[in-house]
Formats: C-alpha cells, structure tokens, sequence
C-alpha cells in the first residue's frame, strides 16, 4: 500500500554544520536523505518506517571529487555520473567506473550517491566491492567532529553500519599508487542493464614474475553484508595462479560466503558463479 | 489518520515557465507534475524507478521523476515532454518516432524521447551500442526497440537546431 505522503517531512538545512546541529539535538530523529534513489522506492512501496528526513542533496560541501598525489576523495554525494565521467578515476580505479556504469541507468546514475550506497548498506550494491578492493575509508563527521574508519568492517550486519545516529558520511578516500596492475570486476545479474545483482565480485592484483604480489577479492550479494574474502585471497598471495591453487581459493571461498536463497537467485547458485567468478579473475592473472 | 506536516512551497521553471506550487516535501514530482501542473504527459510505470516512463529533465539531468521528492524540485529548472516540440513544430527525436514507427501504445514515449534527447545533447553522434545504453533505464513493452533506436539514430541524421 502507498504511504500517506503528508506524514513525512523533509527538511532543508542551511548547509552542513546546520544538518549536524540538527542530528545531534536528537539523534537518530532526523535521518540523512540523499539522492532517494533507494527511500522514494521504499516511499512508494509503503515500507519507509522512518518519517523525518534531512535532505543533503543541495550541501555543496558535501560534493566534489579531490585529487592529491596520495589520495583521491570523493564526497559523500558524489554521483555515479560523475564517477564515469572522472577521468583520473577511470585510469587508476576502473573498477569503481566499472561499477557505477552497471549500477541502474542513467537516470538513477544522476541521482544515485556512494555515501548513499554506503549508508543503505544493501549487501547487493554495486560500488561496494569495488570500494572494498581499492582500500576506501570512510570519513564520518559530527556536530562534535570527525573520524576516519576504513570501509572493511564498516557493517556490522544485514544493513548495519557503524555510523551514529548524529553521525553522516563526508566522505570516501581511496589510496592512490596501490600498485594493482589487474581490475576485474563482473556483476552477474538477471539482464545486463538495470537488474540487481545475483552476485559480483571485484578483484585488484599485483603480480610478480608469475607470481601474485598482493590481491584483493570483494564480494556482494553473497552473505547479509558486502564482503571482502581475507581466507581466499591468503591462499592465493605469494602463489602462481595454478589449477591447484585456484581449487584451493575456491574451497576457502565457499567458507567464507554465505549465499541465501531469495527472490532474485538460490544460495547453489550463487556459490558456483561466485566461484566461476574467482577463476574467471585468477586466469585474468595468469595473462 | 497519522499527523500532517506543513506543507511546502516549491518555486521552479518548467518548461520555460516559472511556477510556484504548494505541495508536501515528499510527495513524488510526478504526481505534482501531472496533478498540480496538469502535465499529464509525465507517464507512470513501475514507480520505483525501473521502467523511465516518469523520466523528466531536471537542470538538465535526465531524472525519474517518480524517485525526486517536491523538495528538490525547488529552484530547478524542469523539461517534461510538454516543452520539447517548439511552437507547434516537433522536435527531430519527436518527428523520428512518428516516421520511423517508434511508438506504439505511447505510454513509454514521454520518456523514450526525453532520454534520447538527453543523449544527443552529451553526444551528438552516438552509435548504436551508446543509444542502447542510453534507453536501457527506459521499458517498452510492445513497439519492441529496434524501431525505437533507429528512430534515434535518424534523428541524429536529421537537420536542425532542435532535438
């Protein structure tokens, strides 16, 4: 059923100090509102318990993407759009464009936000293991100052997160000079354009010699949160991407995930293709 | 009945007009757009943002319109398919869905048309695969998309200042 659309309130803050002020009078009480590519949905399905919201969208501090020779940053209301556009970020974190381009269309692209994708934390979300896979940490600011966490271990389960009721998300830091010199990421999802994920996982790599240096696995839509594979990506680390070694990865990861069955896929299935998936990277290594 | 908020008042340009609505800070752009602005020619789908029959230009974005809150409608400037045809004469992507058979039933058109102007604004010559990722957000269920992306394609071949 519709929600009853003159029970809820969003509100326009002055700017950013003002939205804080708000949050820590009573926190928990005003909820951050973004893009609403995923609250308007809820709105029009009934199912959005919460009814106060503060509206960042129009927080300039809040948007823009930073370069410096150690670290490029992303406000939290960077859009997808402005993602694939970012030409520096399509050389050094193609994965994070990669992701963006596949997350709905152009349409949800313009309006869709990382800081919103963090925040709903859907373990279904498309930027997650790309973030996850290139080290991002999160800066999280309140009216009494700021903290900076990285995004691995950021959930603390389905759809929670470490983030206070006074507390919003400014923004995401990615390190540069990682060294990856391999990106894989794929999506498996019911169609190519707009479907949500069945699975997805993202991986960087360095190798050396034949040998992998440095690896990072991140997955999505196979356990309550994103995830990123520790157990997996310590069998690989150090070794050549053999037969033996990939079945060995592959074992590790199917203890570290945890697929379900629900409406978009089965639990069976998402293990294999996330299994698919390792080999379909670790061959990409031996290239 | 649950409490009311106040509601609020939303100044913003659409088409090319400058409107002042009074409306609820949640209610869905849509339904201000086609009940208190009577531009009916916004379509709606799915409303949840899947199918782009809902789609609209906001400061020149290509939106779903079913996914914007009033709120963020305030000081905007708005294109429905209302504002695209310029004193009775159609637009290129307009007169291309007409000649090309890019519109069946109708009701995704709205949309079709303004993602594709959308496109051909940001690119001029798009190929085939960029106009197929372009409407991918945008569902039709009977013309079928073949006709709808060579009814693009034609427009970017037609001559005029307009699309």
């Amino acid at each position: 059923m519709r929600s009853y659309i003159p029970s809820f309130e969003l509100q326009e803050p002055r700017n950013l100090a003002d939205a804080l002020q708000h949050m820590a009078r009573s926190p928990g009480e005003w909820k951050p509102f973004a893009g609403g590519t995923d609250l308007m949905v809820l709105l029009e399905a009934g199912k959005l318990s919460h009814r106060k919201f503060l509206s960042l969208w129009n927080l300039q501090e809040l948007r823009g993407i930073t370069v410096t020779p150690t670290h490029v940053t992303l406000n939290a209301l960077t859009t997808y759009s402005e993602v694939r556009r970012h030409e520096l970020l399509g050389r050094e974190f193609p994965l994070l464009c990669r992701a963006a381009a596949e997350t709905g269309s152009i349409a949800t692209q313009n309006r869709g936000t990382l800081g919103g994708n963090i925040a709903n934390a859907s373990p279904a979300a498309d930027s997650p293991p790309a973030l996850l896979a290139y080290g991002a940490e999160l800066e999280l600011v309140s009216a009494s100052g700021a903290r900076w966490v990285p995004y691995h271990g950021f959930w603390k389960g389905y759809k929670q997160v470490d983030l206070r009721g006074d507390e919003l998300i400014r923004a995401i830091r990615l390190p540069r000079n990682h060294g990856f010199s391999k990106h894989f990421y794929r999506k498996v999802g019911t169609r190519r354009a707009q479907a949500i994920s069945k699975v997805c996982l993202a991986g960087t790599a360095r190798t050396e010699g034949g040998r992998i240096a440095e690896v990072r696995i991140a997955l999505g839509s196979v356990a309550p949160t994103v995830l990123r594979a520790t157990e997996t990506e310590k069998i690989l680390r150090g070794e050549r991407p053999a037969p033996s070694v990939l079945l060995a990865a592959q074992q590790a990861l199917a203890r570290e995930i945890a697929p379900i069955d629900d409406i978009r896929s089965t639990a069976r299935y998402r293990l294999r293709v996330a299994q698919n998936l390792l080999a379909e990277f670790c061959e990409s290594l031996a290239s | 009945m649950p409490e009311a908020a106040r509601k609020i008042r939303v100044r913003c340009e659409i088409n090319g007009q400058a409107m002042s609505l009074e409306t609820h800070s949640m209610a869905r752009l849509l339904d201000v757009l086609r009940e208190q602005a009577g531009l009916t020619g916004t379509k709606e789908g799915c409303g949840e943002g899947e199918c782009g029959a809902c789609s609209i230009e906001l400061d020149g974005a290509l939106v779903n319109s079913c996914l914007i809150p009033a709120l963020h409608a305030d000081g905007a400037k708005i294109r429905t398919i209302e504002g695209v045809a310029g004193a009775g004469v159609l637009s290129a992507v307009q007169q291309a869905f007409l000649t090309h058979g890019g519109a069946q039933c109708g009701i995704c058109t709205p949309g079709m048309i303004l993602a594709a102007r959308n496109l051909l604004s940001r690119n001029a010559q798009p190929t085939e695969n960029d106009i197929r990722e372009a409407l991918s957000g945008n569902l039709c269920r009977c013309t079928g998309y073949t006709k709808i992306f060579e009814s693009v394609l034609q427009a970017c071949r037609a001559q005029g200042p307009r699309r």
